[in-house]
């Protein structure tokens, strides 16, 4: 079956991202394919590579990267959410003049319309948010 | 997929939007109209559903100033114009908050919690915010 995911809340604090991690995770080992992961509203904040979480605990955005690497999945982080929270990349932050930028590898900033595609694509779209 | 038609070269799906959470508060149902208004753009079908707290959302005579938060309410009124007619509104959700229809800033479909239920069935995408 072809999916896309849609996580809506960011790391740590929801159990939101977990689940759509371990569920994609499932997903591709039991042979389907994942048409987009989709990051909306705080789940923007899973794709910041800043993140330094203790080393006993689980690192959520570095296992999203190294899950994109492996299975080619295409990770992509909402533009106007992203912006309102500060997940910048390269382009961005140069065209709104910031100083840095923080997107974590295997993860790219594009628009909403990546989300209606992703909907209209994939057999099945499952959300994980609250 | 029955229900997916094919029209100038395109899949046309029904979405259903969703809406649980009061218009305030948190960003959901601000971040929720935003994705409506794109997905309006795909020539999809779309419907909005408003249960729970989202009966809030399209409620009449919203003022935020004292908040200093925008009051994007208006923008449910201009969905209109972008073709996204079809919103309905769970009676349940209603009643438990004392509101009627004449209490909403656009034109709904009241359904019972069943009713909106055999709506979602019917629908080929369904976000929830």
């Amino acid at each position: 079956m072809k999916l896309a995911v849609l996580v809506n809340e960011g790391p740590y604090t929801h159990q939101a991202s977990d689940t759509a991690y371990l569920f994609t995770r499932a997903a591709l080992e039991k042979g389907h394919e994942i048409f987009r992961v989709f990051f909306y509203h705080d789940g923007v904040n899973n794709g910041t590579r800043l993140t330094v979480p203790p080393q006993d605990d689980r690192n959520i955005v570095k296992r999203w990267t190294e899950l994109a690497e492996k299975h080619k999945l295409d990770l992509v982080v909402c533009i106007a959410a992203a912006q309102r929270r500060g997940i910048l990349d390269e382009n961005e932050a140069k065209r709104q003049g910031k100083d840095a930028n923080n997107i974590a590898p295997g993860f790219r900033i594009s628009g909403l319309g990546q989300l209606i595609e992703a909907g209209i694509q994939a057999d099945r779209l499952v959300t994980f948010g609250d | 997929m029955t229900d997916e038609m094919m029209e100038e070269g395109g899949k046309i799906k029904k979405f259903l939007y969703i809406n649980r959470k009061a218009p305030h508060g948190t960003i959901y149902a601000l971040e929720s109209l935003e994705v409506v208004l794109i997905s309006a753009a795909f020539e999809q079908d779309v419907s909005l559903a408003f249960i729970d707290d989202g009966v809030y959302e399209i409620v009449k005579g919203q003022d935020t100033k004292g908040a200093e938060i925008k009051n994007f309410s208006p923008t449910y009124r201009a969905l209109e114009g972008y073709d996204i007619e079809k919103l309905y509104v769970e009676k349940e959700s209603m009643d438990a908050r004392g509101l009627t229809e004449k209490d909403l800033l656009v034109p709904v479909k009241v359904l019972t919690a069943k009713e909106m239920a055999d709506l979602m069935e019917s629908q080929d995408v369904v976000m929830s915010f």
